[in-house]
């Protein structure tokens, strides 16, 4: 029981200081997903440590970001969920399609709302179901979409083979049925090969993709999975450009490992990379010179820590949103959802911001909390070390989304008996 | 001087073969239960419940199955991860199919199937032993996994490949689900595992504990003396199967809430709930509480001290973590290859001859 008091008195030591805005980060630094949860953890963090160094916090209310450690396991992910909540936090984003099953139906609980970007469920995209489940701008089945449409941009598709190499998850499995899907609308063969957690071992998957020879190879893939993806991929050299990864599987660290061999590897991504923007002058100037950036502060410009400071960046314009629909700036998780379902991001607000161009226009509805999904391919460049945008945003194929997305929605509203309506 | 035995007379047999013969240790017990049952889920908050107390119950029950097996019956199991998954998988798929039969029905049921299951992977223990055998279950482990992933029957077609657990009720209060209140949680499980420790307690020492306890010491020996082998094992996986599926359909349905397969029930389970009888105590049932409670709390406490109260990074935490916890394993089991469940023994030696230990 003496240790009962000594933890009591430790969540006591961590209690909350309610006036704060309050951003969990769930983040994972230790095990094998680690080398893509670092950046973007870094990026989140820093970009609400400029907020509180620069303009003392967000409409004059300092944030606080309280990290937890999840290891990318859904278990410690619940509990870092049970240990933050209390402390009055306005925003979830687990960065783990795993931990965000489990939180969809806990945080409609306790009326606290979870932003997915460009993960998690799906068909959270309808919030008529899923009233607190937010993923724009993008989703999985966006992604999947971009992909057949860049195949489909340099020749005829039909009667090509399309081999999807997928993280054997809930993650992985997600762009399936619209693969399926497209794969009916469009007259190509999809060829399945999952691979298993963590993913260090994939010489059978490649032998496979060796044997069969696909024209193109899809990847949906995370952490140690993508470098080893990568480095399979040209050992058995299968032609990188044939080779596109979903915005997961498109980081500097996937690809470094293989050397010049990945050279011309392409992913997908909603948002745009490299660090020649306004922002990064002042992320340096009050972040990382101040000595204040999160974890060891050299994952600047990389893909994924600027997808974890667009979160950061999307949360607080949300959180500002919600203090001008309320008039306060304390605001509350059921204020905070209320300014993501009103969250509009326009050119404007982003050059304002320092990122002029950095992502989509989109605005968010009730009906719609998946922004516009539009996406671009950017291509690894060995010689120059970055990603280019090789394509423009474009859209995803709705025709062949927007029904899945309904029909998935309305089997998780009737499963857990959710009437579909807007609040 | 605590556990002193003088006036403490018994004038019956069942008196004197009780679980706990000392005055003292049978009143400890009753305060034990009297909190849990009668002071925890008043003060019970979601934190507690969903961080320390359900894993930990939860985690007893799959212990106190394996114990029943590896620690009883000494045939060495590494399927655990894979049978709790029999347990959740039958508990979803009866959840959907039968919305308004009670939990305390559902679970118990999906316990039966996994003892069915179990069985089965268990009949190999008639031709090999030891490594071979756990090898044997290793292959039980890989298989039911690639089994749950492979085919969308189990998880009702989901597109995910997830299991959601939808609101069950127990008497109308619910216990699964996300509305649930967090002392319904803490009682279905608490319920569950004191029922399961008794019937495990009292198996162990009857007629059917001590042919397991026969064969795990010397199998010829066993037979000789007139233990079938074949009914002895198989009647522990059986046993063993029915806590396991318990604890992975309480895992499932009311800790986790939504799971899949491959990283809720992977072998890293099956290492954890072993190591967890190792480190308690193979062949005790407290051994089983003690151990689930070492390697569930330990990290959760580590966890808080490291970053709630020292204000340390959460990877230096999550990383000293596993040094701290690896550390006190190996410390534990060169001091005391008996579990922690030997060191109580000792201390109650001492503490009965205490002031005067000659």
């Amino acid at each position: 029981m003496k240790l009962t008091a000594i933890a009591a008195a430790a969540v006591m030591a961590a209690s909350p200081v309610m006036a704060d805005l309050v951003f969990p980060d769930l983040s994972y630094r230790t095990g094998p997903y680690a080398a893509n949860g670092i950046p973007f953890s870094d990026g989140y963090q820093d970009y609400f440590t400029l907020l509180n160094e620069r303009d003392g916090g967000i409409g004059g209310v300092p944030a606080k970001v309280i990290e937890c450690e999840t290891g990318y396991n859904t278990e410690k992910g619940v509990e870092c969920y049970e240990a933050t909540k209390g402390e009055g936090a306005l925003v979830y984003q687990p960065l783990s399609t795993g931990i965000t099953y489990q939180l969809i139906p806990k945080v409609t609980a306790d009326g606290i709302p979870m932003h997915t970007m460009g993960y998690g469920r799906t068909s959270a995209k309808n919030g008529k179901v899923f009233s607190n489940v937010f993923n724009y701008p993008a989703n999985y089945w966006d992604g999947a979409s971009h992909a057949i449409n860049h195949i489909m941009s340099q020749g005829d598709i039909a009667g090509k083979k399309i081999a999807l190499v997928y993280h054997n998850s809930a993650y992985g499995k997600e762009p399936i049925r619209t693969l399926e899907e497209l794969s009916k609308k469009h007259g190509f063969e999809l060829m399945l090969v999952p691979v298993d957690h963590p993913g260090q071992e994939q010489k059978s998957q490649w032998l496979q993709i060796r044997q069969q020879r696909p024209d193109n190879v899809i990847m949906y893939g995370w952490g140690v999975m993508n470098q080893v993806a990568i480095q399979e991929a040209a050992n058995i050299r299968f032609p990188m450009e044939n080779f596109i990864g979903i915005w997961w599987s498109g980081s500097e660290n996937d690809v470094l490992p293989a050397g010049d061999r990945a050279d011309g590897y392409k992913a997908l991504t909603f948002h745009n990379l490299g660090d020649d923007y306004p922002l990064y002058d002042d992320l340096r100037k009050y972040v990382v010179d101040a000595g204040k950036a999160a974890g060891a502060g050299d994952q600047l410009g990389s893909a994924l820590y600027n997808r974890g400071m667009y979160a950061a960046m999307l949360a607080a314009e949300a959180a500002k949103t919600a203090q001008e629909i309320h008039g306060t700036g304390d605001i509350t998780p059921a204020m905070m959802r209320d300014g993501m379902e009103a969250l509009e991001m326009t050119e404007a607000k982003m050059e304002e911001i320092g990122l002029p161009g950095f992502g989509p226009e989109f605005k968010v509805s009730c009906e719609n909390h998946g922004g516009n999904g539009l996406g671009a391919v950017a291509q690894w460049d060995y010689a120059a070390k970055e990603w280019k945008l090789i394509t423009g945003y474009e859209g995803s194929d709705q025709d062949v989304i927007q029904p899945l997305v309904d029909e998935d929605s309305a089997a998780f509203a009737a499963e857990s008996g959710i009437e579909p309506g807007c609040k | 001087m605590f556990y002193r035995e003088a006036g403490d007379f018994k004038t019956s047999y069942p008196e004197d073969s009780q679980t706990f013969p000392i005055k003292f240790d049978r009143y400890r017990y009753y305060v034990v239960l009297a909190v849990a049952f009668l002071i925890i889920p008043f003060i019970i908050n979601d934190y507690w419940a969903n961080a320390v107390f359900v894993p930990f119950l939860i985690y007893a029950i799959a212990a106190i199955g394996l114990n029943i097996l590896t620690g009883y019956c000494g045939q060495v199991s590494l399927g655990t991860g894979g049978f709790m998954a029999v347990g959740a998988y039958s508990v979803y798929k009866l959840m959907t199919a039968f919305p308004e039969v009670s939990m305390l029905i559902h679970v118990p049921l999906a316990g039966l199937i996994t003892a069915g299951v179990v069985t089965l992977f268990g009949l190999p223990s008639l031709r090999i032993k030891g490594f071979y055998l756990a090898v044997a279950t290793l292959a039980a482990q890989f298989f039911l996994v690639w089994l749950f992933n492979k085919v969308p029957w189990f998880y009702n077609y989901s597109a995910s490949g997830q299991i959601s657990s939808p609101e069950r009720d127990v008497f109308g209060i619910i216990v699964t689900g996300p509305n649930t209140e967090a002392w319904a949680k803490y009682m279905i499980c608490l319920v569950f595992v004191t029922l399961a420790a008794l019937i495990a307690r009292n198996l162990t020492r009857g007629s059917i504990g001590r042919k397991w306890m026969a064969i795990r010491d010397m199998d010829i020996a066993a037979e000789i003396i007139g233990v079938n082998p074949m009914m002895a094992k198989l009647s522990a996986f059986a046993v063993s199967g029915f806590f396991v599926g318990i604890a992975g359909a309480l895992f499932f349905s009311v800790y986790l809430g939504a799971a899949e397969v491959g990283e809720s029930f992977g072998i890293d389970k099956s290492f954890l709930v072993l190591f967890m009888v190792i480190i308690g105590g193979l062949g005790s049932i407290f051994g089983s509480f003690a151990g689930a409670a070492f390697m569930v709390l330990l990290p959760v406490f580590l966890k808080n001290v490291f970053v709630g109260m020292l204000g340390w990074p959460t990877d230096l935490a999550a990383h000293l973590q596993f040094i701290v916890a690896g550390g006190l394993i190996i410390v534990f089991l060169i001091l005391e290859p008996h579990g922690l469940a030997q060191l109580w023994r000792l201390a109650k030696e001492k503490l009965r001859l205490w002031p005067f230990p000659h």
